[in-house]
């Protein structure tokens, strides 16, 4: 029994030989608890700290910003599982999670505008008929684009279930298709993420048309306004949601920790470091990732469609391709390969780009010139993210490593490969890697 | 006409014979016509100041048609006026041009000719610019009939062809000929045949004319009328039920129906006491409940009666619908659509041709853009986010040089090398920095890069702010290659065909003849052989790299000079960049050669099917980008074998 | 279903595979008829043609560049043939249009020149993701490890000789431990047809030995197909040999019969 060391680090398990694999699954995930009661800790505070609930320390719009960032966390999550568990990098995450704002936005707009217009309609001495009331909808939806009538996309948008069972189908479906099309034609490492890179651009740019359906670069706004609950104020409003994404949360961590456990968990970090040897072992490879790219688009979804109505309002920019390059960033800084690493990199750094481009970072004074962080703070980011690539590339999560094992050999080895990579090393001969 | 033509001819087989006689002279013996003339008398002057040869004629008619002729009342001569100061008009004699002393407003009377005279004289006036001696003045004037084309130019301008003397001139006028005689001919075979003659035109004024003559309208009868027909219209397929009833209400053939809209305004008019119709209004949110209480209200009298769609469709289907030709002659609408198919499978032809030129160019760009990428990819397995900030960098080189070298040919001349050894200096710093590190990990180097260029696009922002910066092209490669109305291409364009070209043949001259090449080719195919053979595997990665992020400065500068230099302008190629790679296959030249053409023509095809919108086409290449994955997953020249690690 | 524990593992795995499949002495397994395939037009595998019955330990030689390896390849789905058949069993099902992991389930293993274990797995995450089992996604997220998969990895691990080194992580294993590793997720796998890729390169005599007697054992109950530079190893297992020149066969049968063949000589000494 040379190793009985515990660690909470998601990749390679190091339990006692003795115990095998037969223990609870908080028994092998001792993050989870850790985590968990971490975020029940903090939404405990912000419900304290809250306007609505508590003493009002936290302004509303604070609330806003720290519901949106569990979101982000959620999301992160999902990335963390598909590229630092399964190791396909992905750059087509943050269009799923938009697709799911888009999804639930069109309830909230189509509820929102049906209200404003019936009560528009009620003062004319003619009751509506439904045919009325539904072009007099589409005319003030679709207006802004030139339209008048709702294309047939806006079919269930008067429907709060229809439309939930879409912010799960849609990215769901739209990942099955594309992961089938990719995996089955075994487009791996850079290529798949140059692929998930178009197929990010392309949603984008059809959905900046205005022929789209979905008021082009306008997008969908006033999401914020919750329809049927007109007399709620946004202080309530603000931190329901901040619940309910804690809530997410909660449930993604524990999805996700459940399934990069054990024995699925075993099986899509050896597709992450040697995927043909996996598949010589009799699994269908291309059948795992397409799970894994899949589940995880439905949480990317899922955290959207609970980010956007506390943003309240989304377009196409916020599917481009760079959204999705800064969730990989996140991961990477937070540390990839353990959930709450992802977590704390997309917390971390999503509030801290906030507080610099949002003027919150005093200015620096180098004597000959004035660095002002609005125009200086994606420079840093660059460049830090490179130097943690570089000489970090357990990011911050690393740090838990340290604290845990001071002293004790570091045993988390070799990553291996890239999924798909080009394993060089001089003067060997390759046999699967490539 | 037969007087014009009198006129003309003596204009152009005598022009000497009359030379003698000065132009007051002619107008005194026309006087009382020249003063006051009419259309009927106006002729014989006209005559003979056409025969009479002088040069001065031609001004005097302009003059004489824009009412700038006076005649002094004292002694009738004419004279061009103008009044310079109050009641005092300065004269200019109508044969020399010289101003001849000044006379009071009482003693001038303007000349004043009517419409109908004024057109006479423009007739007139049009023969002698025609025939011009002056080159300009006879294509300003061939030019004003092709703008406002009328019946009685064509005699005079087919009078003047046979004195042409320049071939494109005479061309012209022969096109311009034909079109007249195509609206204006006496007889239909007389059109006919010069309809034949514009279908082997290709102009856009050619396809108008042709479109004049086919011009329609539409209408509707109980019975096809003995007319042109163009076509019938059937109604369901041609139009809708509806339009075809809109058009029977147009021709008062059919009561008008009143809307759901107008049912509404109606029932709104008309409540009394809670009700209308008899029906309480709460329950009018129903359609069948509007009619109802619309049907009661018409019963009364009160409104027009509803039609109901029997009715319509009753009305729709005793009637014709059709669209007749303008033109009353079958024969020459024959020969015009005749001639409009043919022009239009011409102009097909030539937008094929158009297109092609497009794509290519549009090829050469992302070649230049794609090709550093495709090496480095090929060499080293690693994608370089940050290539298209060297596309920027190379830009902003170009913007910079010119802001020091005001001579565009030579700021073009030291940016081209300076912004391929910045950019391949920004490249080698980056592989031996961060890329080296990271060579077994495509993905975080992928990721790094990335970060580099979010930091260099965010640097470029600081320093040379948001707006966009111009690179402004010398002025020989201003305007374009225009081969005819369909085909044209700008000659920047053609430069940076031509600079693709020359890089093209570089990289093979490189890659195929060059110990570094023969290296490079060796590392691309197998890394570890070539490493046990000797190979500083550094120095080619260095090598490389500097070379194709030189290659993408150079592109820089030359997508710079036909569109802004911004900071995001990396950004904007390097996805297409990326599917050029993707697309080509990796680590060859050639490969790449064929990426960008597809997608270069690709791009353009699917703009040139759905031109309104751009944003669709690169959607729809992007998607035809993945497919194309499906079925070649390495690219359209992929390397084989088992060095290809399939 | 559950063998005594004391038994030696093959033994019980000998019982498993009587249950299933009735054991049919010498049959064909694997039938390679007719298979040629070129690189760019350079010809990898001529005209190859072999058969493997069941069981049968089979070793495979020939110098650098016969084809071994590609032939391997043929086997295992990595690469396709230009033309010839490959098939497989009693139903004589033909492999070419199977995928690597469908062709592995049907019961050919395969262990690489190169130890590959999951390095940053555990040894036993590492048995355990070769153990037979439904391969499928949701049977692998729904899995949850039965006792007697549990006291399989056991087994494994002490055929293997890393019993006590099961709670390790593969990569801090020693170069010969990887290579058994990964010849017990073989065992594991349970194929009835094991492709073994020069298994003996980089050991000391005695972990020679220890692997010659692994290989031996598992012949017993299966096809086992060796592909090997060292005639020494080859001696010392004992079997029919085939020896592969330029793509196809040049000879076959016993060690002694193949080397005293003057066109094995010319081909291994030059001409």
């Amino acid at each position: 029994m040379t190793d009985a060391t515990e660690t909470a680090s998601g990749p390679g398990y190091r339990g006692p030989a003795t115990g095998g694999e037969r223990r609870s699954f908080i028994a092998r995930n001792p993050s989870v608890l850790w985590f968990l009661a971490a975020l029940a800790l903090f939404t405990l505070g912000v419900t304290i700290l809250s306007e609505a609930t508590g003493n009002g320390a936290l302004s509303t719009s604070f609330v806003k910003t720290l519901g949106k960032t569990l979101c982000l966390c959620l999301v992160a999550i999902a990335m963390d599982a598909v590229w630092g568990y399964c190791g396909i990098l992905s750059l087509g995450h943050m269009a799923f999670f938009g697709l799911g704002g888009y999804m639930i936005g069109m309830w909230l707009m189509y509820a929102r505008t049906e209200a404003i217009v019936l009560e528009s309609l009620a003062n004319q001495p003619i009751p509506p008929t439904p045919a009325e009331v539904e072009a007099a909808i589409g005319s003030q939806i679709m207006g802004v684009v030139g339209g008048s009538e709702l294309p047939d996309i806006w079919a269930f948008a008067h429907s709060l279930p229809l439309q939930l069972l879409l912010v799960v189908l849609v990215p769901g479906l739209l990942a099955l298709v594309f992961g089938w099309l990719a995996f089955r034609s075994r487009v791996t490492g850079v290529y798949l993420s140059i692929l998930t890179q178009a197929m990010t651009l392309a949603l984008s740019l059809y959905l900046f048309q205005n022929d789209s359906g979905l008021r082009g670069n306008n997008g969908l706004s006033g999401l914020q306004n919750i329809p049927g609950l007109p007399s709620t104020s946004q202080a309530w409003i603000s931190i329901s949601f901040f619940w309910a994404s804690a809530l997410a949360l909660g449930l993604g961590y524990l999805l996700f920790a459940w399934v990069v456990s054990g024995k699925m968990g075993s099986v899509i970090r050896g597709i992450r470091d040697n995927e043909a040897r996996v598949r010589f072992l009799g699994y269908p490879v291309e059948g795992f990732k397409l799970f894994v790219f899949t589940l995880t688009a439905v949480v990317a979804g899922l955290a959207g469609a609970l980010y956007y109505p506390q943003a309240g309002i989304i377009n196409p920019a916020e599917i481009a391709p760079i959204a999705s390059i800064y969730l990989a960033v996140w991961v990477a800084i937070g540390g990839r390969g353990r959930l709450y690493g992802a977590v704390i990199g997309a917390a971390f750094v999503s509030l801290l780009s906030s507080w610099f481009t949002g003027g919150g970072a005093p200015d620096l004074n180098l004597g000959f010139y004035l660095v002002q962080w609005t125009d200086w703070w994606l420079v840093l980011l660059g460049l830090s993210f490179v130097l943690v690539t570089l000489f970090a590339p357990k990011g911050i999560g690393g740090l838990f490593d340290l604290l845990r094992r001071r002293g004790d050999p570091d045993r988390d080895g070799d990553y291996g490969p890239d999924a798909g990579a080009w394993r060089k090393e001089e003067g060997e001969e390759e046999e699967i890697t490539r | 006409m037969l007087r014009l033509l009198k006129t003309l001819s003596v204009l152009l087989l005598l022009p000497l014979a009359a030379a003698a006689q000065d132009l007051q002279s002619i107008l005194q013996t026309h006087a009382e016509e020249a003063a006051s003339p009419s259309r009927q008398s106006v002729g014989t002057m006209l005559d003979d100041l056409a025969s009479s040869g002088l040069p001065e004629v031609a001004n005097f008619l302009e003059a004489y048609q824009d009412r700038d002729v006076w005649q002094r009342t004292t002694d009738g001569l004419f004279f061009y006026a103008e009044e310079t100061e109050d009641d005092l008009y300065t004269l200019t004699d109508i044969s020399t041009g010289e101003e001849v002393g000044t006379a009071p407003a009482s003693e001038m009377e303007q000349v004043r000719p009517n419409g109908g005279v004024r057109r006479e004289i423009a007739g007139a006036l049009v023969a002698f610019q025609l025939s011009d001696p002056d080159i300009d003045r006879r294509r300003t004037a061939v030019e004003a009939i092709a703008r406002s084309p009328s019946p009685d130019q064509i005699e005079p301008l087919r009078r003047s062809i046979e004195g042409e003397a320049d071939p494109a001139l005479l061309d012209r006028k022969q096109e311009l000929a034909s079109i007249l005689l195509a609206l204006y001919g006496e007889d239909s075979e007389a059109r006919i045949e010069a309809i034949g003659a514009l279908s082997g035109e290709l102009s856009v004024e050619a396809r108008s004319v042709l479109n004049q003559i086919l011009s329609t309208e539409q209408g509707v009868a109980p019975e096809l009328p003995e007319a042109n027909i163009a076509r019938v219209l059937v109604p369901g397929r041609q139009l809708t039920e509806a339009e075809a009833y809109a058009r029977l209400v147009e021709e008062d053939l059919a009561p008008p129906a009143p809307t759901d809209d107008d049912i509404r305004n109606a029932l709104a008019a008309n409540i009394e006491g809670g009700t209308v119709g008899g029906l309480p209004v709460t329950q009018l949110d129903d359609p069948a409940a509007r009619y109802t209480a619309y049907d009661a209200l018409a019963a009364e009298g009160t409104v027009p009666p509803r039609v109901p769609p029997e009715a319509r469709a009753a009305a729709v289907e005793s009637h014709v619908f059709f669209e007749a030709y303008d033109e009353p002659d079958p024969a020459v609408t024959d020969a015009a659509r005749a001639a409009l198919d043919e022009v239009r499978t011409r102009v097909g032809f030539g937008q094929v041709a158009d297109l092609t030129l497009d794509g290519l160019s549009l090829a050469s760009i992302y070649f230049l853009a794609a090709i550093g990428l495709a090496i480095t990819f090929g060499v080293m397995g690693v994608i370089n986010m940050a290539h298209g900030e060297f596309i920027m960098i190379g830009a902003y080189t170009g913007y910079v040089v010119q802001q020091f070298v005001p001579n565009y040919t030579v700021s073009l001349i030291i940016a081209l090398p300076l912004a391929f050894v910045i950019a391949a200096a920004a490249g080698i710093a980056l592989e031996r920095l961060v890329i080296r590190h990271l060579y077994h990990r495509p993905l975080e180097t992928l990721l790094a890069t990335f970060g580099i260029s979010i930091a260099l696009q965010q640097l470029a922002k600081n320093i040379f702010g948001t707006q966009a910066r111009p690179l402004t092209s010398p002025s020989w490669l201003d305007g374009a290659w225009i081969v005819n109305d369909v085909i044209q291409i700008s000659y920047i364009r053609i430069a940076i065909f031509v600079l693709a070209l020359i890089f093209l043949g570089l990289l093979l001259y490189i890659l195929k003849r060059t110990r570094l090449g023969l290296e490079v080719r060796a590392v691309t195919q197998n890394p570890g052989m070539a490493a046990s053979m000797g190979i500083n595997p550094d120095r080619i990665n260095m090598a490389t790299f500097g070379l194709g992020s030189g290659i993408a400065g150079i592109a820089g500068v030359a997508i710079g000079l036909y569109a802004q230099v911004t900071s995001e302008m990396g950004a904007n190629y390097i996805v297409q960049s990326f599917m050029t790679v993707v697309v080509g296959g990796v680590g060859n030249v050639w490969g790449t050669l064929a990426g960008a053409s597809l997608i270069g023509g690709l791009q353009k095809s699917i703009e040139w099917l759905n031109p309104s919108n751009t944003l669709a086409a690169q959607t729809y290449m992007i998607l035809f980008i993945i497919l194309f994955i499906q079925f070649r997953p390495k690219g359209i020249v992929a390397l084989k074998g088992r060095a290809a690690g399939d | 279903m559950m063998a005594p524990a004391d038994a030696a593992p093959l033994a019980r795995d000998e019982a498993r595979r009587g249950e299933e499949r009735p054991r049919r002495p010498r049959s064909t397994l694997l039938e390679v008829s007719g298979v040629s395939v070129s690189f760019d037009g350079f010809r990898a595998i001529n005209n190859l043609s072999l058969s493997i019955g069941e069981p049968e330990l089979r070793a495979v030689i020939g110098p650098n560049g016969a084809g071994k390896t590609t032939f391997m390849d043929i086997v295992t789905g990595k690469t396709r043939p230009d033309e010839g058949s490959v098939t497989w069993g009693e139903r004589s099902q033909s492999l070419l249009r199977m995928s690597e992991s469908e062709i592995a389930r049907a019961g050919i293993g395969r262990k690489f020149q190169k130890p590959t274990v999951f390095e940053s797995q555990s040894v036993r995450e590492n048995l355990a993701m070769a153990l037979r089992n439904p391969r499928g996604p949701f049977d692998v997220l729904f899995y949850r490890p039965p006792t007697d998969d549990t006291g399989r990895i056991l087994e494994l691990a002490e055929e293997i000789g890393l019993a006590a080194q099961l709670g390790r992580l593969s990569g801090e294993l020693s170069h010969g431990q990887k290579q058994w590793l990964e010849i017990g997720m073989l065992l594991a796998q349970d194929p009835r047809l094991l492709l073994v890729d020069e298994p003996a390169a980089g050991m000391t005599p005695a972990e020679r030995e220890h692997t010659t007697d692994l290989l031996k054992r598992a012949a017993e109950s299966r096809a086992v197909v060796v592909v090997e530079h060292d005639m020494e190893f080859v001696r010392r297992l004992d079997c029919r040999v085939t020896v592969l020149h330029e793509g196809s066969v040049l000879a076959e049968g016993s060690l002694d019969h193949v080397t005293r063949d003057q066109r094995v000589i010319d081909v291994y000494l030059g001409r």
